[in-house]
């Protein structure tokens, strides 16, 4: 299955035997893969495939569904996230999430983006200042919002609200971002930009990108994985899955045969 | 091409039938259209005709003994034509204040808790339980006061037990429905979006809750609290029953006090003349109170929805 991978690279999260339940429903069978570190990972598949389930996994959201449960282990950096001694805040600090749909909190933008590092304790107006400028710098949107950070967050337009959550979660430092179709409600030139943003940032961080579109994942991830009714079909270097794939399912998908 | 299915093919009857029905249908459109337009103007009607009516009874005699000693007298004395309500207003105060000082924060850690902390289903069971509160009589809360509630100030704080302190428990307890269900409501049509972006930025529940959710929340929250407070200033029965009645100026919480509405309900039965007048007047003090708090809750929701 992972072929076509001629440099080892250094593993950031290792998923063993992953699977998880919501009350009797299955979402995610039996998944084993590493997500290599400082790498876009694409995660392409259709609707109701896991894809969501799987990012939600990684930074532990599903706790918040008392139905759901996780069998099998999530390795970050060698720890296991799931282990009753780690704690979900903590872990959310280190894997931040982008959600499809935009959700700035109710606040200005200026606050939006400092609510993760306040939480942490820094108090410091010059400190969160310089987050502030870097991380809307690093999400493209400083140039568009640095003469109004008092504006109320929700004001901005949908692309920008979406480079905001971008910024706001970067403002917290993560390892790993996890970004849930970030793209979704995007018009083709926001969606250009913040593609921009996260090839610049994989220098930085660890990027997992679920995405609809299939085009988006050619387009920046440099793996690939697919995912096919709660199963992981293949993974593998972006361009052997989109031109030479091992699974006849994948190749299906990704001519766009169904799906 | 298909006929979708919930679209019934038309029957073919003669025209003049047809017309006919036509006739009847609109007829009766505009009747039924006329009878609902009367019944929702005669609920509007009601309140304009109690406004007009207390305003006839009230006003001149407010005119006729000045604003001023009828607001800030202290003195309340109907048989030498004394007539002054501000006991009864700072009563009235006093009361609505000790209300909201026990039911607000009780009700909103209520919905904090319930919307929160505690599985839906259990909420289910909970929440129709509170608004249960709602629908006893008045009398009944009233009556527990007097069994209960006072004897026991009386035995562990002293003064006559019925007081100010037990009326505002009462009241307390009686407005926990209305800011519970109300604020239970605001905080559910907080986006739930905005709870998992603040958690995936690493904050606690807890975190996430008083910072965002509340303030998401807060018109609605505040909107409850005025409502409550809006029932409090208006409840008489179980005030009646647990405040003590005495026209005097409070000086601590376990002094007997009488409010504006116990003062009408309990002389109402025998008032005549300008006594009688004198009461309708202290209803149209009320009257603008309660109109003054419930403008601001309707303008505190409509806030939340201008956002």
């Amino acid at each position: 299955m992972r072929k076509g991978q001629c440099v080892e690279r250094k593993v950031k999260i290792s998923v063993q035997n992953l699977s998880v339940f919501f009350g009797q429903h299955q979402a995610l069978r039996s998944l084993t893969m590493n997500v290599p570190a400082n790498r876009i990972l694409g995660i392409i598949g259709p609707a109701s495939s896991g894809k969501t389930t799987f990012l939600r996994t990684l930074n532990r959201m599903n706790d918040l569904d008392p139905e759901s449960r996780a069998e099998g282990r999530v390795l970050l950096d060698g720890a296991d996230i799931y282990h009753p001694s780690q704690s979900a805040v903590q872990l959310r600090k280190r894997v931040g999430m982008v959600f499809a749909l935009p959700m700035p909190l109710p606040m200005s933008i200026y606050d939006n983006v400092v609510y993760g590092p306040r939480l942490s304790g820094i108090r410091n107006r010059a400190a969160l200042d310089v987050i502030v400028e870097r991380t809307l710098t690093a999400a493209f949107l400083w140039d568009e919002v640095k003469d109004r950070l008092n504006m109320l967050a929700l004001r901005l337009s949908g692309g920008q609200q979406q480079r905001l959550c971008l910024a706001r979660t970067l403002a917290m430092e993560p390892e790993v971002v996890l970004l849930d179709e970030p793209c979704s409600g995007l018009d083709p030139i926001s969606t250009a930009r913040i593609e921009d943003a996260l090839t610049v940032l994989k220098e930085r961080y660890t990027i997992i990108l679920v995405t609809n579109n299939t085009k988006q994942a050619s387009r920046i991830a440099d793996e690939t994985a697919f995912f096919l009714m709660g199963e992981l079909v293949e993974l593998g270097e972006t361009s052997q899955i989109f031109t030479v794939p091992c699974d006849q399912r994948t190749s299906d998908y990704v001519t766009g045969r169904f799906g | 091409m298909q006929n979708s299915p919930n679209i019934p093919v038309q029957p073919n009857c003669p025209d003049r039938r047809r017309t006919q029905n036509a006739v009847v249908i609109w007829c009766r459109d505009k009747l039924a259209r006329y009878i609902f337009l009367a019944v929702a103007f005669s609920a509007t009607a009601s309140l304009l005709l109690i406004a007009l009516f207390i305003l006839k009874e009230g006003v001149p005699f407010i005119i006729k003994v000045g604003l001023k000693s009828f607001l800030l007298s202290s003195e309340w004395n109907p048989a030498a034509e004394k007539f002054g309500i501000y006991p009864m207003i700072i009563a009235s105060l006093w009361v609505t204040l000790g209300a909201m000082l026990i039911g607000a924060p009780l009700g909103v850690a209520g919905a904090i808790f319930l919307t929160q902390f505690v599985p839906r289903s259990i909420m289910r069971i909970i929440k129709p339980m509170i608004e249960l509160l709602a629908g006893i009589p008045s009398v009944v809360y009233g009556f527990m006061g007097v069994m209960v509630l006072a004897p026991f100030i009386r035995n562990y704080l002293g003064g006559p037990g019925l007081s100010l302190l037990a009326g505002s428990i009462i009241l307390g307890v009686m407005v926990l429905p209305t800011v519970i269900s109300i604020s239970t409501d605001a905080i559910n049509a907080v986006p739930k979006t905005y709870l998992e972006g603040a958690l995936a930025l690493g904050a606690t529940r807890w975190q996430s809750v008083h910072m965002v959710i509340l303030k998401a929340a807060r018109s609605g929250i505040i909107a409850s609290i005025i409502l409550a407070m809006g029932r409090a200033v208006g409840e008489t029965m179980a005030v009646i029953m647990v405040a003590g009645n005495a026209v005097r100026i409070p000086h601590s919480a376990l002094d007997p006090v009488r409010t504006l509405t116990a003062n009408i309900a309990l002389e109402m039965g025998y008032a005549t003349g300008l006594h009688r007048q004198a009461l309708f007047a202290t209803g149209v003090v009320l009257f603008v109170v309660v109109m003054i708090l419930n403008s601001l809750a309707i303008a505190a929701m409509k806030r939340k929805t201008g956002n």
